[in-house]
């Protein structure tokens, strides 16, 4: 007789276990070497906490009452399981914090879509360190965290959260009719984009800038395509790229002016993590200023999370193609 | 596609032949896929050929880089994550509500039953419309045929997709409310369109200038 689990969750055997452990700790000792002390926060939070850090609990799935009848949450994310943590633990203190955890999340998914519905992931946060010094650390951490688990041709994908709503604004969109725009964008949908955008009726070099932003992918040299008043909005990822540079990973990211991510606490650089075996995101990040001033003291952060799993699958590959003689 | 180190996805079906043709405009050699109904891979062209509705499905999951398929198909699965990039323009036709023309199908059951049964291939985009039109209804999913569903009273209405209306005549069926238009598009697997960027612009920019 076989007895069901969940759809979305699964057992681990241990010849896949023994390789699990390895990369996290492979992982695990890049993050170390960085300064990132490993913390824990607990599988369930109150659902009014994870409301706080974003209004739609960064998408918590599963939900029970306690026997005091409090609404609890499973975490779907540990970013803001750890803004509170440090809002509760590290209240005033000032200088940066470098916390990293392994731990599940758990999501709804689409049924019968064979999506995980609890996944491990691993990552980093940077507390109070702002702008792209902070940005590049976090970067170059996960590059490095990549390469230590055995991955040559992982890329980092770079932009801004809100660099579609800087433009918007810059051409003179009323803020009233943003939200189907960065909708469309959000669905990836260009079609629906372009048509919305001729909507608009704005003038024609606003038109094209507002239709070719998103695709706007590559090389450092893309963010020269951005010039006037937006070119001050893609300054940050310049200096990011010159921080990149000098760290030694700059091989590693690609910009990407279109990028958008769906977690509501993001405040401006954003990116996903990609590798050519692996036709999904292997995990991402940003800068989110605002979500600690939510808990506690209000100070800049920057956080980047990586799907376990998937980096196991792009590993194998990796390994597969015999080790060393990718891009 | 393979010269440009991509794989597309292209659909069987109604948008077979117009596909075939802009691959052979973008200098993709398509005379064995033309000459073999029966093989579904054809490795030295980069081209898949699969079911209209599964291109969303093998390019989410990155077996292809690119695919083409109907709007229709992308509207009812709407929860797959793929770029749409370009409107091809061909393969035009429309979603629309049709039910018996010798009835006030949608009016009756509304009023006194509060619900109308209709049968579709297509259960979200028909779940959608009327939701968004406040009404209520009852939908029954069917694989094929489905203009036979009013005739046997199955359902009072269907959500179905119509070019040129002729079957639906045949049928005894007439259009009630237009839903949304629906033409072939291109569109391309996420991590795809970083990795491979100037190879997909390329063939983006391509396709824009011979259109």
């Amino acid at each position: 007789m076989i007895h069901p689990v969940p759809p979305g969750t699964r057992d681990v055997l241990p010849e896949e276990m023994r390789e699990l452990r390895e990369l996290t700790l492979r992982m695990h000792a890049v993050f170390d070497r960085g300064g990132y002390g490993e913390v824990w926060t607990p599988a369930l939070e109150y659902e009014e906490v994870l409301r706080r850090g974003d209004e739609d609990a960064a998408g918590a799935g599963f939900k029970v009452l306690d026997d005091r009848g409090q609404v609890l949450a499973l975490r779907s994310d540990a970013t803001i399981p750890i803004a509170r943590l440090v809002a509760n633990r590290y209240a005033g203190v000032a200088e940066p914090l470098r916390l990293c955890y392994f731990a599940h999340a758990y999501r709804a998914v689409e049924r019968g879509s064979g999506q995980a519905r609890e996944f491990l992931q691993g990552g980093v946060e940077l507390i109070g360190i702002g702008g792209a010094q902070g940005d590049a650390e976090v970067i170059a951490v996960v590059v490095d965290a990549l390469s230590e688990a055995g991955l040559r041709r992982h890329r980092v994908g770079l932009g801004d959260g809100m660099l579609y709503r800087t433009l918007l604004a810059t051409v003179d969109v009323p803020e009233a009719d943003w939200l189907p725009l960065l909708e469309s964008l959000w669905r990836r949908d260009l079609v629906g984009l372009a048509g919305q955008v001729d909507r608009l009726g704005v003038g024609a070099a606003a038109r094209e800038l507002l239709v070719t932003l998103p695709t706007l992918r590559g090389g450092p040299d893309i963010l020269d395509r951005v010039d006037g008043s937006l070119s001050v909005a893609v300054e940050n990822l310049r200096e990011c790229h010159e921080l990149l540079t000098e760290r030694g990973v700059a091989d590693h990211v690609i910009f990407d002016l279109g990028l958008l991510r769906e977690l509501g606490y993001y405040t401006g650089t954003i990116f996903e993590v990609y590798d050519p075996a692996v036709a999904f995101a292997l995990g991402g990040g940003g800068r989110y200023d605002e979500l600690l001033g939510r808990f506690g003291d209000p100070r800049p952060a920057c956080g980047a999370g990586l799907d376990v799993q998937r980096v196991h699958v792009a590993q194998l590959e990796e390994e597969r193609l015999g080790n060393g003689d990718g891009q | 596609m393979r010269r440009a180190g991509l794989v597309i996805a292209i659909p069987r079906g109604a948008l077979f032949g117009q596909t075939l043709d802009l691959l052979d405009r973008l200098e993709v050699p398509t005379q064995e896929i033309r000459s073999n109904e029966r093989r579904l891979v054809f490795e030295e062209a980069g081209v898949l050929t699969v079911r209209p509705s599964d291109v969303p499905t093998y390019v989410e999951h990155g077996a292809a880089d690119l695919g083409i398929t109907g709007k229709d198909v992308l509207l009812e699965q709407s929860e797959r994550e793929v770029y749409e990039l370009l409107d091809l323009g061909y393969g035009h036709c429309r979603m629309i509500v049709a039910s018996r023309g010798d009835s006030d199908p949608l009016g009756a059951p509304l009023r006194r039953r509060g619900a109308v049964r209709v049968a579709t291939k297509y259960p979200r985009i028909a779940a959608d419309h009327f939701a968004a039109t406040g009404r209520q209804a009852e939908i029954v999913e069917v694989k094929g045929s489905v203009e036979l569903a009013p005739i046997t009273g199955l359902a009072d209405a269907i959500v179905d997709l119509t070019a040129t209306g002729r079957t639906l005549a045949e049928n005894g069926l007439v259009e009630r409310e237009p839903i949304v238009e629906s033409t072939a598009r291109l569109i391309a697997n996420p991590v795809a369109h970083k990795l491979k960027a100037a190879e997909i612009d390329r063939v983006v920019a391509r396709i824009r200038e011979l259109s």
